[in-house]
């Protein structure tokens, strides 16, 4: 019988090990090899979590929690960092989807990465990404978690700008680890004022002081904390970098961009959900930004017409969905639909990689269409996915996303109204999405329709395996007033029963929920049919580039000019006033201030300039005998 | 007698150079290092983690003067020394592919530098540390003369003129605190802390002053900076690691040894007005970095931002800030050595540092790319690499000083990132053009320098445990001290 401090320790090792030996050896492996070692180290992961997940249930509803200390990471002062883990169930949940959703997008990369160059450097990133982010949710201390933050911001950095040449790829890179950077200043911040105010950073600590410290302090920690958030899972204002970055490769896209990075901040809120409990404040902060968000990509979403993009917006929408849930306090309801979403946007990411792969690299949806004779699998797995993510019932996203929508009713009818627009949004564009894609006129280049073809066994497979999960993964969470005894939320209940306690949850009545489940279903199915005249009955196809357009939709399909004010407002400034600084202060101020003073002791001893002869020996002799002077003076007197 | 040996070991070895002119003066030079570097870690391996100075010696030099041969090492100067040994044999090192004129000389000045530097941190004498402070100024101000680039003899003027200019502040604060001393006068170390510490508030505030210029020139701080880029710019590379990697660190440790120690009623009135100085530097310089084009300027710049945060972290007079400074010292002066050495690669092989005249080079250099982001997350901090264990304990100390200065400190990581990632960019990434398309990846004799430095980057940030015990001792008992004098005059 193995240990099981030893066995969680092997979690974060595996892929770990598994990029040392990849990125250590990059020229030397050949892609079966380290394909091998690659998804056979996140496998590995997968089954340790299994067990630990198991081994979680073995034990007494009250004491699921395992730490493990591994050794002091830094100490100064009265200032110290462990590294250690902690697996409960709240973490032991992430570590399933981390490394189960991690191994099937590692497998679908073998197919979808063959013919690159970096096939090596590809997963030797993705291991070292995987590692990052079990660190994350794996720390038994805020900076732990700090270092997975940053850790995992890393990776999507190198994974972003991994088609180095493209320096339009760079900037994406780049300003994705900018725009976390300054949310990750605000999670640093939060972190530190946690350490002055709790004297640790240690969560069991600091959760067991929580209730006896102010409201305001909290709000402060609670709010800097969730700033961090904001960059990493892409809220507004801080989420321009998740669209731009979809230059990366799509399974990055899936892994990263969807289901595994950006749902970080819900596992920190979720992690911390006693210290947010007691800050109503940051809570209302939350959800007025997971709605605004929700809805604002929505909107922006409708307009797109690369795939990706139409994607991209999606998740930063569903995660707003996520955030709303976490502000309401409904926290097993924001991890229930970070798991579905997990399934159905890798899903459907992945499905998206198969048909960009099959068209040889096309991502525009203008230049697709019909192409589900040519794709069946691809093609019957995106339908899955769609379904999930439109709440269609009994798909995945259909129970998630009713949860949200009845605690925001609960709450708010006007939170509630704003949401269930957002989900129809979702069920519009995504079928647009859908259609234009799969159905209707073949569109595509003729080079493109030449060579298109399924995709290759390990691109379907995870396709199939992600579309079974969408399809069933509802089922961890059916609610009662379906005659289920959501799982999830006993499974979870340890983690957040301190904060139920705190939050006061309105309970709606059977017949609410059911009245409320049947018009959400109704306005979606309107929505699809909707979208069904307009994009199958009509064939209508998006106007083509230059083409005029009305003004809504030129603001929508211009993301509202957010980019441009960004620019506007930031970074020209910044480089303006650094210019000014270098140009005028530094060069002008400072420096010839100096120099003039420099130069009025040259001109004031010109006088004296028979003393002087220009050598530095000379003058060094000169302040020798000078000190040698003062001193024999001092010894004299 | 482990200490003299130290000491004088390297001036032994520049002599030898600068007498017999051998053939190959560096592997000479190199071999010097290397013993001076067995010397450290032998002193490391008897080092009392837990005790006062150590290895102390004290021999009566001019007693005239008050002045005496007294020297000792704590766990401050312990870190700062072992910064010296382990880079000098790098920086020799990474001159074996270029081939200087007078090579004895050059080696010799780098070794008579490295016994004035070693000097420095083990003084504990006032005029002995002036003597030493001074004289790392003369080989570092011939190797820039001798061997710098364009311009340099105004540059390396000012330079020298500037810093001589700040020690004489020094100077004038050493010899008047020498006549606070009881009986028949005594520059040694306790001795002047005592005298100090029972001046008035007025001449406490006066003394900060004179040495604040003289440190405060030397790391530099903003606005006492701008002898800085034009100086890392013009030395040959070697010259700018000694300034940058470890001469630098004079000046914060000399913050650390006497000034805080020697007025800390200075100190405390005047602390917040350096921290605010601090931070208006990390700000500024890190703007100022943002729009350079010359790749190294753009590192000297960066360099202001880092020591910046140091100093402030240095007068938050808090365990952690020291902390935070000292392992802050050594992440800085590895990366930066690891910097420059990269542009002097870029540069050799490209003949530029221009960098919108760069581009692509990690096309066809995977291996020097690698060492570059590694290097590059370091002067980022990202977590596991040295820079983050030191610029989080410094900005976590700033902030409980004062949270808003703590906040604003913090935006380093905001713009260190946005200048280290473009330059990146601009340099390593897109296509290649006709200058780097024929870049050759890293040499054996560059890996063996980087490599190691690499190393000690993602090692310090996993485990800097060991090094921050080192100094743990010698900053408590710092702290300690101040705060009985602070206690005692209220």
């Amino acid at each position: 019988m193995v240990s099981i401090d030893l066995l969680v320790s092997l979690v974060p090792l595996f892929p770990l090990l598994g990029f040392l030996f990849v990125a250590l050896n990059t020229r030397r492996l050949t892609q079966g090899v380290t394909a091998f070692i690659a998804c056979g180290s996140v496998l590995f992961s997968f089954i340790i979590s299994i067990a630990l997940f198991v081994t979680l249930l073995g034990m007494p509803e009250g004491d699921r929690s395992i730490s493990v200390t591994l050794f002091n990471w830094i100490a100064a002062g009265d200032f110290s960092a462990s590294i250690s883990f902690l697996v409960d169930p709240l973490s032991s949940l992430f570590l399933l989807i981390i490394t189960g959703v991690g191994f099937l997008i590692h497998v679908y990369s073998i197919g979808y990465m063959h013919h690159d160059e970096g096939f090596n450097r590809f997963f030797s990133y993705l291991n070292l990404f995987v590692f990052f982010m079990l660190l994350l949710v794996m720390g038994a201390n805020y900076l732990l978690m700090f270092v997975g933050w940053e850790g995992v911001g890393l990776c999507s950095y190198l994974l972003i700008g991994f088609w180095f040449k493209n320096q339009d790829y760079n900037n994406a890179a780049n300003k994705a680890f900018i725009m976390n950077r300054i949310g990750d200043l605000g999670m640093l911040l939060g972190v530190i004022l946690i350490f002055v105010h709790f004297g640790s950073i240690q969560y069991t600590e600091v959760f067991s002081k929580a209730t006896s410290i102010d409201t305001t302090t909290l709000t402060l920690i609670t709010i800097l904390l969730f700033v961090g958030a904001m960059g990493k899972s892409a809220q507004l204002p801080l989420y321009t970098w998740l669209p731009d970055a979809m230059a990366g490769p799509t399974p990055v896209s899936a892994l990263i961009h969807a289901a595994t990075m950006v749902t970080a901040g819900v596992y920190m809120v979720c992690r911390n959900n006693l210290l947010y409990a007691l800050s109503p404040a940051t809570l209302e902060l939350i959800v007025i930004v997971g709605l605004a968000t929700a809805l604002f990509a929505a909107t922006i979403a409708i307009a797109q017409n690369d795939i990706k993009k139409v994607l991209a917006y999606s998740t930063v929408s569903q995660l707003g969905l996520m955030f709303l849930a976490l502000g309401l306090g409904a926290f097993t309801s924001g991890i229930f639909h970070m798991a579905t979403h997990a399934f159905f946007k890798a899903l459907l990411f992945l499905g998206a990689g198969s048909v960009i792969h099959a068209l040889s690299g096309e991502q525009d949806i203008r230049n697709m269409g019909g192409l589900k004779k040519y794709l069946p699998v691809t093609y019957v797995t995106f339908f899955a996915g769609v379904l999930a993510i439109s709440g269609i019932p009994p798909f995945a996203g259909f129970f998630s996303k009713d949860e949200i929508l009845a605690s925001a009713f609960a709450h708010n009818k006007i939170v509630w109204a704003v949401a269930v627009i957002a989900s129809l949004l979702t069920a519009f564009y995504m079928f647009r999405l859908f259609f234009l894609t799969f159905f209707g006129k073949e569109r595509a280049s003729k080079h493109a329709m030449e060579h298109i073809h399924e995709s290759p066994k390990s691109i379907t497979i995870p396709l199939i395996a992600l579309a079974i999960l969408s399809v069933v993964g509802g089922f961890m969470g059916v609610p009662e007033v379906l005659g289920g005894s959501h799982w999830l939320s006993h499974y979870l209940h340890p983690v957040f029963a301190s904060s139920h306690d705190l939050i006061q949850t309105h309970h709606l009545s059977h017949t609410t929920e059911y009245i409320l489940m049947g018009t959400v279903v109704a306005f979606t199915i309107v929505t699809i049919v909707i979208a069904y005249t307009m994009y199958i009955g009509k064939e209508q196809v998006p106007a083509a580039e230059g083409q005029p357009v009305g003004g809504l939709q030129r603001t929508l399909a211009n993301k509202y000019y957010v980019d441009e004010i960004y620019n506007a407002i930031i970074v020209k400034p910044l480089y303006w006033i650094s210019g000014v600084l270098d140009a005028v202060i530094e060069r002008l101020g400072i420096d010839k201030l100096v120099n003039a003073f420099g130069g009025s002791v040259v001109e004031g001893s010109k006088i004296t300039r028979l003393l002087q002869n220009g050598g530095i020996g000379y003058y060094i002799f000169v302040m020798v005998i000078g000190i040698v002077i003062i001193l024999a003076y001092a010894v004299i007197r | 007698m482990l200490t003299l040996l130290l000491i004088f070991f390297p001036l032994a070895a520049a002599l030898l150079l600068f007498v017999f002119r051998p053939q190959n003066a560096k592997v000479v030079a190199l071999i010097a290092a290397l013993i001076e570097l067995i010397i450290s870690l032998v002193i490391v391996t008897q080092f009392d983690k837990t005790g006062a100075p150590q290895f102390s010696i004290d021999i009566p030099w001019i007693t005239s003067l008050g002045l005496s041969l007294s020297v000792a090492i704590d766990g401050i100067s312990l870190l700062l020394v072992l910064l010296t040994t382990v880079l000098v044999p790098f920086i020799i090192l990474s001159s074996f592919s270029h081939t200087y004129e007078k090579p004895s000389t050059f080696y010799g000045l780098i070794l008579t530098m490295q016994m004035a530097l070693v000097g420095v941190f083990v003084a504990r004498d006032g005029l002995l540390f002036y003597l030493f402070w001074e004289v790392a100024l003369i080989p570092i101000y011939f190797i820039c003369l001798i061997w710098g680039g364009e311009d340099r003899g105004r540059i390396t003027f000012k330079f020298f003129v500037y810093t001589l200019a700040g020690s004489l502040f020094m100077l004038v604060g050493l010899v008047y605190l020498y006549f606070q001393t009881p009986g028949s006068h005594t520059f040694a170390i306790q001795a002047l802390y005592e005298a100090g510490r029972s001046l008035s508030a007025t001449e406490q505030s006066l003394l900060f002053w004179a040495l604040f210029v003289a440190f405060a020139i030397k790391m530099p701080v903003f606005p006492f900076h701008t002898w800085q880029p034009d100086t890392y710019t013009v030395s040959p590379v070697q010259g700018t690691m000694l300034l940058s990697g470890i001469m630098l660190k004079m000046g914060i440790y000399g913050v650390i040894r006497w000034l805080i120690p020697v007025v800390p009623g200075g100190v405390a009135q005047w602390g917040m007005t350096a921290v605010i100085i601090s931070v208006i530097g990390i700000i500024y310089a890190s703007c100022i970095a943002i729009v350079q084009k010359d790749f190294k300027r753009l590192i000297a710049y960066s360099s202001i931002a880092h020591v910046g945060l140091i100093s402030a972290g240095i007068f938050t007079l808090s365990a952690i800030g020291i902390q935070g400074a000292m392992i802050q010292m050594l992440s800085h002066g590895i990366i930066v050595f690891a910097l420059f050495y990269i542009i002097e690669i870029i540069f050799d092989r490209t003949k530029t540092r221009t960098l919108s005249e760069l581009g692509g080079i990690r096309n066809v250099a995977p291996i020097l790319t690698t060492v570059f982001v590694i290097t590059m997350l370091g002067s980022v901090a990202l977590p596991f690499t040295s820079g983050f264990v030191g610029e989080f304990l410094l900005i976590n100390a700033v902030f409980q000083y004062q949270a808003a200065l703590g906040a604003i400190a913090g935006v380093t990581i905001i713009l260190g990132a946005v200048y280290m990632l473009r330059t990146f960019q601009k340099s390593m990434s897109g296509e290649t053009n006709n200058r780097t398309s024929s870049f050759v990846d890293l040499t054996g004799q560059e890996k063996l320098v980087l490599y190691p430095i690499v190393i000690l980057i993602i090692l310090i940030g996993v485990y800097p445990t060991p090094l921050l015990e080192i100094s743990e001792s010698a900053v408590n008992t710092l702290l300690h001290s101040i705060t009985e004098v602070t206690a005692s005059a209220n």
